[in-house]
């Protein structure tokens, strides 16, 4: 069990060092958000805004004109929601090559309570044109995510989030933007799961073998472009579809792939994620069981959807 | 051709001389504003004289047949409303075709209604909605400077627009960060979309303000070009902090029954009828 803003630390350092044009801001969470080890290698390189989101996201624009790669990076709640308009206007509408990188998403936040747990951030960012949404799911997603990001042109928001969550991948996996991982095979039901609902649908599919049902399980790190071929191949094969996500049903993951599938392929779907409320304080793990988007969440899905086949 | 910079000596020749080319600019500004029916006047008829300064005067490095020089000064309209002006003087810089301000604001025009950098040469940072352009005009500035680019990034905005909390934002990270290669020009014309600025919301003592926040601060008149230039010239040499220049300005100069009724022009256009008297009062 690894956190995936640590990842992010790690790889934004290896960043500096392979690209002298990635620079870092952050807006007074930088121990938080682990640009720590970028700021003490590249100190001219790294930005500290102070508690001013917006005008570190306009400023990570204006930055971009002149060249430099940068990482604007805060919680997401700041990020995605207090900066949103720096986001869309002066981000997304030119289409500028700014890194929105935001740890502490949803409930994984945990204690600090609902004010801080962003279950919106992936719908608002996927709805400003130009800008592509990534989730990374464990430490190596992060790192592979990351370094994705950098090499992308254009804006990107990438989320992260602050507690250990269960590796799903190996060390080194390469990721691409836009493709989704197939993480387990099985034709009965297709779990598509971004963030630390990714380790659970794994686990999940365990579950479900024992009641002699197989399960695929497909990693959507990017919610926008969506993965449009993977996911119609995957409700044709499958006949039913979960998403699961710490974020709202409204607007994130699940949004995305009801759009697409309803457009494309119509299928039974069950949404697991948090149903329109807000969270509260506690341990991670305990919320997310609470606000039913844990393991057993998705096995009771599955077995629905199943059921909902025509 | 790259225009080198490097302020130009005020005498009445160069002052006859800018005072011709901001009277070309106004009067492009009304022919474009009566021919889209939309628009603001009064802010772009107002910050004319800085404008023409700026571009004119030896303040903006730059080469309008290569927009993206890095070498080049940044200027970012902040609020953006007022883009007909900026629109005006890319065109007589050669940024673009003039016909292209026959199309202001029209369906599938270079020039929007705001300015918009992926759409525009010459346009810096794509803004409009108020607050944002400062702050990226910062950005700019630290960039270039981290960058070790002999480069200065002007930052024009409203009075109205301070309202917002983002340019206060962006002027504190401005002087915590010592940009000295960074000027805010704060277009004081008293006035905004619902009354004057006082009314609506008092700025005043917006220079204290300014220096408060630590800025050079310079209260200029913004249609006196030997105070203008000066500033101008006073930003550019000024080292270790942040240069302000509050332009006070009048809404709509140049065209009487403009400045006569100030903030009732900021988002009007003038009827056929009254834009025939702008261009015979600016001499069309």
């Amino acid at each position: 069990m690894r956190a995936t803003r640590d990842a992010f630390g790690v790889a934004l350092l290896e960043l500096g060092r392979e690209n002298p044009n990635v620079v870092a801001l952050t807006a007074d969470l930088g121990g938080s958000v682990k640009t720590g080890a970028f700021a003490k290698e590249f100190p001219d390189r790294f930005f500290q805004m102070g508690v001013a989101e917006a005008n570190m996201v306009d400023v990570a624009a204006g930055m971009s004109t002149a060249g430099k790669i940068p990482f604007a990076t805060t919680f997401a709640m700041f990020g995605t929601g207090r900066a949103w308009e720096s986001v869309r206007n002066t981000i997304g509408y030119p289409a500028l090559n700014v890194k929105i990188a935001c740890t502490h998403s949803g409930l994984g936040v945990g204690e600090d309570g609902a004010s801080h747990q962003s279950l919106e951030d992936i719908a608002l960012m996927r709805v400003i044109p130009n800008v592509t949404v990534c989730v990374a799911a464990d430490y190596a997603s992060a790192y592979g995510l990351t370094k994705a990001v950098a090499a992308h042109k254009g804006p990107v928001y990438l989320r992260l989030g602050r507690p250990k969550v269960v590796d799903v991948y190996k060390d080194g996996e390469k990721f691409e933007i836009g493709k989704a991982k197939i993480i387990r095979e099985g034709n009965d039901v297709a779990i598509i799961a971004c963030g630390p609902q990714v380790g659970f649908a794994v686990e999940a599919a365990d579950e479900l073998k024992k009641a002699g049902i197989n399960a695929t399980v497909a990693d959507f790190h990017t919610i926008k472009p969506l993965d449009e071929e993977t996911l119609v191949a995957l409700a044709k094969k499958c006949g039913a579809v979960i998403t699961a996500e710490d974020h709202n049903v409204l607007g994130g993951l699940g949004g995305a792939v009801a759009e697409t599938l309803a457009r494309t392929h119509p299928t039974p779907i069950r949404f697991i994620g948090t149903q329109d409320t807000f969270g509260e304080s506690g341990d991670p793990d305990a919320l997310w069981r609470k606000y039913g988007v844990h393991v057993a969440d998705i096995v009771k899905a599955a077995k629905e959807a199943i059921a909902a086949k025509a | 051709m790259q225009v080198e910079e490097q302020a130009m000596k005020l005498t009445a020749e160069s002052e006859a001389e800018l005072k011709e080319t901001a009277r070309k600019l106004r009067i492009e500004v009304i022919k474009m504003l009566a021919r889209a029916g939309s628009g603001h006047p009064g802010g772009s008829l107002g910050m004319a004289d800085v404008f023409t300064c700026l571009y004119w005067g030896g303040f903006v490095k730059h080469d309008p047949k290569n927009p993206g020089w890095v070498e080049r000064d940044r200027v970012v309209l902040s609020n953006g409303h007022i883009c007909p002006i900026l629109y005006a003087v890319l065109a007589e810089r050669g940024y673009f075709p003039h016909e292209w301000l026959d199309d202001l604001r029209q369906l599938g025009a270079h020039l929007q209604g705001h300015p918009a950098m992926q759409k525009t040469p010459g346009v810096e940072l794509s803004t409009g909605s108020l607050g944002h352009g400062v702050c990226g005009g910062l950005g700019m500035a630290l960039a270039e400077r981290q960058s070790k680019r002999d480069t200065h990034v002007w930052a024009l905005l409203g009075d109205g627009e301070i309202e917002e909390g983002l340019p206060w934002e962006a002027f504190m990270a401005a002087s915590h960060y010592k940009a000295d290669n960074f000027t805010v020009i704060i277009d004081r014309n008293d006035a905004q979309i619902d009354g004057t600025t006082e009314d609506v919301m008092s700025l005043e003592p917006l220079d204290k303000k300014m220096e408060a926040f630590g800025f050079h601060t310079l209260v200029i008149d913004g249609h006196d070009y030997a105070q203008i230039i000066g500033a101008m010239s006073e930003a550019k040499a000024t080292k270790g902090k942040p240069t302000a220049i509050i332009a006070k300005t009048i809404m709509g100069k140049g065209v009487s029954y403009m400045e006569k009724d100030g903030y009732k022009w900021h988002g009007n256009t003038p009827n056929k009828e009254l834009a025939e008297k702008a261009l015979k009062e600016l001499g069309a």
